[in-house]
């Protein structure tokens, strides 16, 4: 019976009561999106890294694990690895962010990492055949309605597009690695180096063999999987706090709009609170109701942005660049439920008290 | 009940609201005994006490002083939660403006004080009876918006009934009612009187209206007089 007059007073006020819920899909969405973001981009970024084919990676000191540094190591570092023990291949590359996005340009020796990864190109097109060629990958000729022979712009030059890779090999967009050394005034250095060992039960010993050659120290060496272990929310401590931020914002969002939203259901229904308090309901029964409703708008709020966070992937996939991935967020839909509910639920405190030591006699009187 | 026997026994009652630096006397020391079953119109001018007679005999306020015991239950030691199961348990209301819930069916507007009482939803046969009674059994889907005031009314009747309370208290039950509509309401709560044996205090002002009742207590000033 409860349920029946909670549904009957959101159906009452359908403007409000959608709005409520609006209101709360959004707050919803905003925490689904950013998670989704934050998730979807480490996940892309481990994608491209394991598209690689390496088991070790060689990066200068104060390198991240998920950007890269500028070129600081000799290419002639590269030629040194391949002489260590257990190491059957090794190459490097450059990374120069585009400066227009969040992007990079790869400078790669394509044979070499051709035999890192199994192969390079390409799905369409092929590898460099003049100087200016550039070579994409498939998430960008998608997002950028790019196809072979197509022109574009970077580092302020205009490229012919001459293949098309499959995404999740290190980057986006690729140029030879001694292209891309000359016009980045970076000849002879590379950001990264890629080892290949052997055989696979060889990875640890050769790690452990490089981390103690004394030529190398205060470089990161590490394994695949000790390199995309790094890649999480844990270890990128900005990401944390930023993500607290939102979702205290979302709170508070959540808080304001259900607080204004249940105040004014308790100042319209003063004369029904009266009713049912000469009927004899008690503080409890009324309070029942407005946290009913509450979680009634939180609950079909959530799920309202739970399905928006697919209308905020799709907006993300169509604008947001392609350095941005946004996945959808599973493991956060009851998180950000509780979330929305915890807000909601706070909101109407101050309503529902009021409500509740409303004098029965002056509610009844109310017009 | 009662010591007495009477199902509402008033003692010495009294009541004072404090508006502002004001105090004003509402109630100056009334005595009123009320045997069960019996249907009792109070009337009185505005301003006479019989509103606030009513408040305090249906636990909306307390008296300032004086004893109102109602099925033996003295209302003037009750805290909020007393009163609040006293309206629960012993008392109906039918009010002047009806004072039914809008979102809700007339079924449910009845259901729900059902539901407040902790009663199961199924009604007793002799509440069907009375929904014939009251000519609302075929109404009872119908929003209160799409009723006419009588109708209304009825259903607050029976919403008042349905708890079979000791006592049913009627607030002015004809005060929005065109006459043929007010002449229906009386009779029905004279049929519902004597039928149920329901006892019934009705507040009025309209003295064709007060006639319906057994016996007529007249207010003024506060004060019962004669």
């Amino acid at each position: 019976m409860v349920n029946k007059l909670v549904i009957q007073n959101l159906r009452h006020r359908p403007v409000r009561t959608l709005l409520g819920i609006l209101a709360i899909g959004v707050e919803v969405t905003m925490v689904l999106t950013l998670i989704g973001v934050t998730n979807g981009t480490l996940s892309e970024n481990k994608r491209q890294k394991n598209g690689v084919g390496a088991d070790i990676w060689v990066r200068p000191p104060g390198a991240t694990a998920i950007g890269m540094s500028n070129a600081g190591m000799k290419y002639k570092m590269i030629e040194y690895f391949e002489k260590q023990p257990h190491i059957a291949a090794a190459t490097g590359s450059i990374s120069q962010p585009l400066g227009t996005s969040l992007d990079s340009v790869q400078g790669i020796e394509v044979e070499k990492f051709a035999k890192l990864s199994g192969s390079f190109c390409c799905v369409e097109g092929k590898v460099f055949q003049a100087p200016d060629d550039i070579v994409i990958d498939t998430r960008w000729a998608e997002q950028k309605k790019a196809k072979v022979g197509d022109s574009m712009v970077a580092l302020n030059r205009t490229w012919r597009i001459s293949g098309i890779v499959e995404t999740g090999k290190l980057g986006r967009l690729f140029l030879p690695l001694n292209l891309l050394q000359d016009l980045t005034g970076n000849p002879d250095k590379v950001s990264q180096i890629y080892l290949k060992v052997d055989d696979k039960a060889n990875i640890k010993a050769a790690v452990a063999h490089l981390k103690n050659d004394p030529l190398l120290q205060g470089y990161s060496i590490l394994d695949t999987e000790e390199l995309l272990s790094q890649l999480t929310v844990d270890n990128f401590p900005m990401i944390k706090p930023f993500i607290g931020v939102v979702i205290g914002i979302s709170v508070i969002v959540g808080f304001l709009v259900v607080f204004l939203s249940m105040y004014m259901a308790v100042l319209e229904r003063t004369r029904e609170i009266g009713i049912l308090k000469s009927m004899g309901a008690t503080p409890w029964f009324i309070l029942s109701i407005l946290l009913r409703e509450t979680a009634m708008l939180a609950i079909l709020g959530s799920v309202l942005g739970i399905g928006l966070s697919y209308v905020s992937r799709s907006a993300v996939t169509l604008y947001g660049g392609t350095f941005l991935v946004q996945e959808i967020a599973y493991d956060w839909w009851m998180k950000a439920t509780v979330i929305s509910l915890v807000g909601a639920l706070l909101g109407t405190l101050y309503p529902a008290w009021k409500a509740v030591r409303q004098d029965a006699l002056e509610a009844l009187a109310y017009d | 009940m009662t010591e007495n026997g009477n199902i509402i026994s008033i003692r010495n009652l009294r009541k004072v609201y404090h508006v502002g630096d004001v105090d004003v006397e509402a109630l100056r020391g009334v005595d009123l005994d009320v045997p069960r079953g019996e249907f009792l119109s109070i009337v009185g001018p505005s301003g006479s006490g019989k509103s606030t007679l009513f408040h305090i005999l249906g636990g909306l306020t307390p008296p300032t002083s004086g004893t109102v015991e109602i099925d033996g239950v003295d209302l003037a030691h009750l805290s909020e939660a007393g009163r609040t199961k006293v309206r629960k348990e012993k008392v109906g209301f039918v009010f002047q403006k009806y004072n039914l819930l809008p979102t809700l069916s007339a079924g449910e507007n009845i259901a729900i004080a059902r539901h407040i009482a902790g009663k199961p939803p199924e009604t007793d046969p002799w509440f069907k009876d009375a929904l014939k009674m009251l000519g609302i059994h075929d109404r009872l889907d119908h929003k209160p918006r799409a009723m006419s005031g009588g109708e209304q009314q009825r259903v607050a009747i029976a919403r008042g009934i349905v708890n079979h309370p000791a006592i049913l208290l009627a607030d002015e039950p004809t005060g929005n009612l065109d006459t043929a509509n007010s002449d229906a309401v009386l009779a029905l709560l004279r049929d519902l009187n004597e039928r149920l044996g329901q006892t019934i205090l009705m507040i009025t002002h309209n003295p064709e209206a007060a006639e319906y009742g057994h016996r007529i207590f007249k207010m003024r000033d506060g004060h019962m007089v004669p």
